[in-house]
């Protein structure tokens, strides 16, 4: 295997490579080193990278481990410590972790590098990585384009064999639809199955990490190494973590997926999207998968309740970067009062200010009745939109998003057109269960792919099901064989 | 919803342009968020909590946490080890 | 005076736990700035808070010690607000479902100033008690402000009252006994001093003739209990002068000086805070059944019970009841003096009226008395016994005071036993009778002051041993 090949291999493929001692963890990332100073000018994926610290660690660790000697990416949000953590924005410009996040720890006792931190929307406000402070991430399918958001580094990466396997956060759906947009597969696991401890808090009730991978088969070793309840997070689920790459192969016959009425009517629907999907479900009624059509009549509600209780948790999460302790501030401030003004508003993107101002607003006084304690009882209507569901079937397909990547700047000065395209993500938020995105093929646009995205939603803890689907898919497909043209696979 | 007021609650500084552009693009989000007043919540408990749990608790012993150094080490000023602000009046 | 003051009290108590509300740094006073911070106390992203078990367990202590409801589903909520001394510029603590409700706090006459005038015996009502997080300590100098984090995440417990206090004396009282209870409980040491225990007051006056209570405004920044008692009485007198000149009293916020014993304007009504409060989505809700079960067992014998529970069971007076009540280390002396003893009334006396001026006057308390309870059980089993005079008793009790001896040590050593062999005693009777004829004589033909005189002169005889009722009684005996 020469240097040049590694980077285009799966994690399982490169778990052989390591195991068996045909190359050694310093050569991986050596190798990466090289295709990254090469490739990342371009795509951008990549804010900040201590190759050193991870020469270090992969001097000491241990092969033989699930993921020994694999390094990982991580979302910019994500503290590792010694390391920056700017969640993509200016306010933490230069703000270093002094700890790790419980997800990292974890991913060092699987044996695996954290390797490089990845740009995002800034503070994981986003859906096309655009608000990031510093740089644009390019889509390694067509460069004109965006990779999705929030977590459009960490997919792009992988999309580019930047990463092997990256970390993300879904919010809204911010892993699941940049993975749809490059072309990678995304999870995001039932809340509560991920530890959020040192992971910086967009939304507390909605927030929760997921890993991007070539493969499902990856993505689900990656799951196993993350999940477990953190005596550190209060929200994490007692639930014991299966091995989920061990039982992907299983038959689908008699498996009963969903479709939602609601998510077929809408003129927003790209009709590559559709033509995508329609196929993708046939390809799973080939397989032996029962399709149900059924309704979550609250679906036309949950954009805006996720709007709602997304900001104003938000607006409470981001009032600690004031400049007090960490992060940048404003000189020559007269007053606190001034301090914090400046501090935040020369901090803070545009669309950070917005979703605080507006989830601010949604809890002031003579408000809260109307926008936060109703949003929360819609909250619940939608539960059980989704519990009613799955009574009937196994798990639900719908598109991952409503459109294709765009191009730069086609939505920016749109907030409201960006916060539409989380239509078939949000609620999975909003309800907790998990959702996955696998590549389910491809647009074909100007001379460009532009790969599209199938999503599975299922049970809450019921992660084993829809990655036992995803991975049937895939497998049963080429979608996953066709890499990026930036890729090193190419 | 009065963009400057409640962005004072947020303690954001807004430049007038963005004062102006937040009231219309805010506006057109609010107008889009009052669909919900449309939804049926008669007789809805709502669960402020996402997951079924009760009762997650720490027993009361003490650990290390962070030194002095790496509490202050982002400090933006910092003096005698305090974090040190703009004068607050009372 | 044509006016009524409302005072209600909103009470901050450091609870006595070792690590912090919602993360395991230490609680300790005096460490060195920033020694004990996380990323938790110190607002780091990606933080997140865990609730202290025994935290909890101190708040539902106190809510049973105070006779409160106990909310069987609690949650803690945040309340938003920017200060340099909060963390995360919102601050975890109870808003619609506090951990207890109501309960009250019962005052009685000790509790009080000692120069205070109407102490009654009441209960002050509660409205609610409930969990939050403490903020950092800052520092303030001429152009900059300094903040320490060590006490930010500290575990607070907020005691509010219902507006029924109607005085300064008795927001003094209800101070030092809520001090008391707590102590008590181990809940809190409640030094105001240390600020363990914080008061902010909210003071409304009215007219007699007026139903509805007055604006209310909130007074800060008292030290100390007696600071507390100055402000409200600077505060009361300022409102009714205010009020009788036809004034008109709006809602504000104002801080005590006590340097210049006056309050000043800090907040005006306008400038309120809006804490848009909601659900903390990084906690779980607190079902408090099991966390009471858990603590009842600590519930002390809290003065009121005791008090009841001596005057029937030792049948001593409610009065002598109530001071030994009062003090847990005294209640704990008498009960140990009283085991076993005949008299327990005659044991309250002693160590209510002797033992305590003896260690007034030297400047002790009863924790180091020299003299340990069964020895104080001894002398008045001497006294009753008849071995020793209550004269004699009393410079016994001086001399155990002073060396730590026994009564019966001292007794013997110094061989003041009285002398109560009542052969003896006839003896001496026969030759005091036959030494003095004309008192003898005196007494048969009714004169009573001669049978102290003979007595007296029996004491004489056995040098001041005799027991001089028996003497009166062989005396009289002898000379029918």
């Amino acid at each position: 295997m020469s240097p040049a090949e590694l980077p285009g291999l799966t994690i399982t493929g490169l778990r052989e490579c390591l195991r068996t001692r045909d190359v050694s963890p310093r050569e991986v990332i050596e190798a990466l080193r090289t295709r990254i100073e090469d490739v990342d000018p371009t795509i951008g994926a990549y804010l900040s990278i201590d190759f050193d610290a991870a020469l270090k660690e992969a001097e000491k660790v241990d092969v033989d481990l699930p993921l020994g000697g694999v390094p990982i990416a991580i979302k910019d949000l994500i503290n590792v410590r010694g390391q920056l953590c700017t969640c993509g924005s200016k306010i933490l410009a230069n703000y270093r972790a002094p700890y790790d996040a419980t997800v990292v720890q974890k991913l060092r006792s699987a044996g695996a590098i954290p390797l490089g931190k990845t740009n995002m929307d800034e503070f994981a406000m986003g859906s096309s990585t655009e608000n990031s402070a510093f740089k644009l991430t390019r889509n390694p399918w067509d460069i004109s384009r965006v990779p999705g958001g929030s977590s459009g580094g960490s997919a792009a990466a992988v999309a580019a064999d930047l990463a092997f396997g990256s970390l993300g956060t879904d919010t809204g759906g911010s892993v699941r639809e940049p993975a749809a947009m490059c072309g990678v597969v995304g999870l995001k696991p039932t809340y509560g199955r991920v530890s959020r401890f040192g992971v910086t808090a967009f939304a507390s009730s909605l927030d929760q990490v997921g890993p991007f991978a070539k493969t499902v088969r990856d993505c689900a070793l990656l799951a196993s190494a993350i999940a477990g309840v953190d005596p550190q997070d209060s929200t994490t689920l007692p639930a014991d973590v299966p091995d989920y790459s061990r039982n992907l192969d299983v038959d689908l016959t008699r498996v009963r997926i969903g479709v939602p009425k609601e998510y077929l009517i809408g003129e927003a629907l790209d009709e590559h999207v559709r033509t995508a999907i329609n196929a993708a479900v046939e390809k799973l009624q080939s397989l032996g998968v029962e399709i149900v059509m059924l309704s979550l009549p609250h679906t036309e509600y949950a954009i805006a309740t996720y709007y709602i209780i997304a900001t104003a948790e938000a607006s409470a999460n981001l009032a600690r970067f004031d400049g007090v302790r960490y992060g940048q501030r404003a000189e020559n401030a007269h007053d606190i009062f001034e301090h914090y003004t400046r501090t935040r508003g020369e901090g803070l993107g545009a669309e950070v200010k917005r979703r605080v101002i507006l989830g601010t607003y949604v809890l002031s006084s003579g408000y809260y009745d109307a926008y936060y304690a109703r949003a929360q009882k819609v909250r619940e209507l939608i539960r059980g939109d989704f519990a009613n569901a799955f009574e009937k079937v196994d798990a639900i397909v719908s598109p991952t998003t409503p459109d294709i990547a765009f191009k730069f700047g086609e939505r920016s000065a749109d907030p409201l057109k960006m916060y539409l395209a989380d239509i078939f993500t949000n609620a999975a938020n909003l309800t907790g269960i998990c959702g996955i995105s696998v590549p389910c093929g491809f647009a074909q646009v100007e001379d460009r792919q532009l790969p599209i995205g199938l999503q599975l939603l299922g049970k809450a803890l019921d992660e084993q099901r829809i990655l036992q689907i995803a991975h049937a898919y895939e497998q049963a497909t080429d979608w996953h064989k066709i890499a990026a043209p930036l890729s090193a696979r190419r | 919803m009065d963009v400057e007021y409640v962005a004072r609650l947020a303690r954001i500084g807004l430049t007038s342009e963005e004062n102006a552009l937040f009231q219309k693009q805010l506006g057109q989000v609010l107008r889009y968020i009052d669909k919900l007043k449309e939804a049926d919540i008669s007789g809805v408990e709502s669960s402020a909590h996402a997951v079924p749990m009760f009762n997650v608790l720490r027993e009361d012993e003490p650990r290390p946490g962070l030194t002095v150094e790496e509490a202050l080490s982002n400090a933006p000023r910092q003096a005698n080890n305090l974090f040190i602000v703009p004068k607050v009046v009372e | 005076m044509n006016f009524v003051a409302s005072i209600g009290l909103e009470v901050h108590v450091q609870l006595k736990t070792r690590s912090k509300m919602f993360c395991g740094c230490a609680v300790e006073f005096g460490a060195g700035p920033n020694e004990h911070t996380c990323p938790v106390c110190l607002g780091l992203p990606g933080a997140l808070p865990v609730m202290n078990h025994e935290a909890l367990r101190l708040t539902l202590l106190t809510g049973l010690m105070l006779d409160c409801e106990i909310a069987p589903l609690s949650k803690f909520d945040r309340k938003n607000y920017f200060y340099p001394d909060m963390p995360k510029n919102y601050q975890i603590s109870q808003y619609d479902l506090p951990l207890c409700a109501n309960g009250r706090v019962p005052l009685h006459e000790r509790a009080y100033p000692s120069d205070a005038r109407g102490k009654i015996d009441k209960s002050v009502p509660l409205a609610r008690i409930h969990l939050e997080e403490d903020v950092a300590k800052s520092f303030h100098f001429e152009t900059t402000t300094g903040i320490d984090f060590n006490r930010a995440g500290t575990p607070l417990m907020e005691i509010v009252t219902q507006p029924e206090i109607h005085s300064p004396d008795e927001a003094f009282a209800f101070l030092a006994s809520l001090k008391q209870i707590l102590i008590q409980g181990g809940v809190s040491d409640a030094d105001m001093e240390k600020g363990q225990l914080r008061c902010d007051c909210n003071v409304s006056v009215r007219p007699k003739s007026r139903a509805e209570l007055g604006a209310k405004i909130e007074i800060k920044n008292m030290n100390s209990i007696s600071g507390v008692r100055r402000a409200l009485a600077f505060e009361l007198d300022r409102q009714v002068h205010l009020l009788e000149r036809g004034e008109k009293l709006e809602q504000e916020t104002r801080g005590w000086s006590d340097e210049r014993g006056e309050t000043f304007l800090m907040r005006t009504k306008e400038s309120a805070h809006d804490y848009r409060y909601f659900p903390d989505p990084d906690l779980v809700p607190v079902k408090t059944d099991s966390l009471v079960a858990e603590v009842r067992s600590r519930v002390p014998e809290l003065p009121a019970a005791k008090r009841a529970r001596f005057v029937e069971q030792y049948q001593i007076t409610d009065y002598d009841a109530a001071v030994l009540a009062n003090d847990v280390d005294l209640a704990r002396y008498f009960e140990s003096a009283a085991q076993g003893a005949t008299k327990p009334k005659q044991i309250a006396n002693w160590i209510l009226n002797d033992l305590q001026s003896a260690l007034s006057a030297a400047n002790k308390t009863i924790n180091d008395c020299a003299i340990p309870p069964e020895a104080l059980r001894e002398l008045v089993g001497l006294i009753d016994s008849g071995r020793i005079s209550g004269k004699q008793a009393k410079d016994v009790f001086a001399d155990m005071f002073a060396s730590g001896k026994s009564a019966g040590e001292v007794v013997r050593t110094k061989g003041i036993e009285q002398l109560s062999d009542t052969a003896a005693l006839e003896k001496m009777c026969d030759e005091v009778i036959t030494a003095n004829p004309k008192p003898a004589a005196d007494f048969k033909a009714g004169n009573a002051a001669s049978l102290n005189f003979l007595t007296g002169q029996v004491m004489k005889l056995s040098k001041g041993k005799a027991n001089p009722q028996l003497v009166g009684e062989i005396l009289q005996r002898k000379l029918k």
